[in-house]
């Protein structure tokens, strides 16, 4: 007997498949005239510049910790939401008290500043300043 | 029922579903398109048979003849495997979408969907947190600084939202009492759409549905004029193509899971009660469907066309201080539903 996971496994069969035998048509029938230029990292035409793994804000990694707490209370939370009608009150009493803990989390959170997306404040170069320390006589008018 | 007929029923049903959406796929890039020239008074692609209606197919043709680029810095595995999950997960999530009620046909009862799985939703679920690989895998891997930035902001902004999706969801589970897609579709019978019943979680879904697709105005990922092409800047050829794909054929899921979850799946309001035949009561279900999914892709697509892009502190303080605790208040409000008028 097939059963419905069965049935999902066939599909997913089928669809890894369908994308093997397209990129292997494509390799029969595409060209391959390959030069040093074409294989160049893209930076807007310029040589690529260092390394192109660059550091990012950690911000990025507050986020993901964020998210782990959050999802595993998900998974917590759909027994729950899938057993609520056999239990009546209690049950609403239950998952009331669970959101409650899950709300405290999420204030406390935005309380200690972890969901802030802190703009940086670039403070932009002082035109007069830099011609003052190179003391270079360049014939500018200086803005103000 | 003997085992082969169950295998090639099954079959017939999966080569129907993918047909219907790389069809649907490539027509819904050339409706974009069209879609998108009209709502900015263009002509758009109308070169290509009648009204541009073969474009899809040059465009495909197109993309088979161009050369594969990996570039020197990339790592060539990975580079290559990420395209390959993108489009993998994008096919597999439409095993558990019901596009309509059960059937006869030659005297066989055939349920509209490929696999009846009573976790459906959570596979859906989990399939789409999948699909965050392949965008980083491509970000990561291309070696390039554009690309990096674009698969951390995707990544970023896809978890994100996927806790206020999961929340929202939730709200769902609670009428319906089941993860099965065709239970949930059957708890909305008549007027009771769960769009109407709990409009802040329809409300909260769908945005969430637009950041996992990397829709405008949460295209961060690849914002063009910051990042060129984001996660696939350094790809080229059936690579991109792809990423192409799997990004449209992720539109087209969530748009089936917003019509599933929230607006009454293939139902037609109390159509059951106008006594007409069975074979009519179904096309008619399987056609408001497509229906209801056509109107909310158009949605998709008036959107990315009228609303200009978040930053990204804005992308990030709507994802966690604004859409976040409205799911939560929603699943109390549904809670607090079902309590008072017991549902």
């Amino acid at each position: 007997m097939l059963t419905e996971f069965g049935k999902v496994l066939v599909f997913i069969i089928l669809a890894a498949a369908f994308v093997v035998i397209a990129l292997f048509v494509a390799r029969l029938i595409r060209p391959a005239r390959p030069t040093k230029e074409k294989f160049t990292i893209y930076e807007c035409g310029e040589n690529p510049e260092g390394t192109p793994w660059v550091k990012f804000n950690i911000r990025f990694y507050v986020v993901a910790l964020i998210f782990l707490i959050f999802d595993v209370e998900i998974v917590l939370l759909f027994p729950w939401a899938l057993t609520y009608q056999d239990y009546g009150i209690y049950g609403f009493l239950v998952g009331i008290i669970f959101l409650l803990i899950l709300g405290l989390g999420m204030a406390y959170e935005w309380r200690k500043g972890d969901l802030e997306w802190e703009k940086p404040s670039p403070k932009p170069p002082n035109l007069a300043k830099i011609l003052e320390k190179s003391k270079r006589n360049i014939p500018v008018e200086v803005p103000d | 029922m003997n085992i082969w007929e169950i295998i090639i029923i099954t079959v017939i049903k999966i080569g129907a579903i993918l047909t219907i959406m790389l069809l649907t796929v490539s027509y819904l890039v050339y409706f974009e398109r069209r879609i998108s020239a009209w709502i900015q008074s263009r002509l758009g692609p109308n070169r290509v048979g009648w009204e541009g209606i073969l474009q899809p197919f040059a465009d495909v043709f197109k993309l088979l003849l161009k050369e594969d680029i990996s570039p020197v810095a990339a790592n060539k595995f990975i580079h290559g495997l990420a395209p390959f999950i993108a489009v993998f997960v994008a096919f597999s999530t439409y095993a558990v979408i019901p596009i309509g009620p059960d059937v006869t046909i030659f005297g066989y009862s055939i349920q509209l969907v490929v696999a009846d799985v009573n976790i459906g939703v959570l596979y859906v679920l989990a399939l789409t947190s999948l699909g965050v690989y392949g965008l980083t895998f491509a970000g990561w891997s291309s070696g390039s600084k554009y690309s990096l930035l674009g698969g951390i902001r995707s990544s970023a902004q896809m978890i994100s939202y996927e806790v206020s999706m999961g929340f929202s969801v939730g709200g769902v589970l609670l009428m319906a009492g089941s993860l099965s897609p065709i239970a949930i579709v059957e708890a909305q019978y008549g007027w009771m759409w769960n769009a109407i019943v709990q409009p802040i979680g329809f409300i909260t879904f769908t945005v969430a549905a637009f950041a996992e697709t990397n829709r405008l105005p949460f295209d961060l990922p690849e914002a063009e004029p910051e990042l060129v092409g984001g996660y696939h800047t350094e790809y080229s050829s059936m690579k991109f193509a792809g990423f192409f794909l799997a990004e449209y054929a992720n539109m087209i899921i969530a748009a089936g899971m917003i019509v599933t979850l929230y607006l009454g799946g293939w139902q037609v309001p109390y159509i059951d009660k106008l006594g007409l035949g069975e074979i009519v009561t179904a096309l008619m279900q399987v056609g408001s469907f497509f229906v209801k999914m056509g109107a909310i892709l158009f949605f998709f697509i008036w959107v990315r066309w009228s609303i200009p892009r978040f930053r990204y502190d804005q992308l990030m303080n709507l994802g966690w201080k604004v859409m976040f605790p409205l799911s939560l208040i929603n699943i109390v409000w549904v809670a607090a539903l079902i309590m008072i008028f017991n549902l």
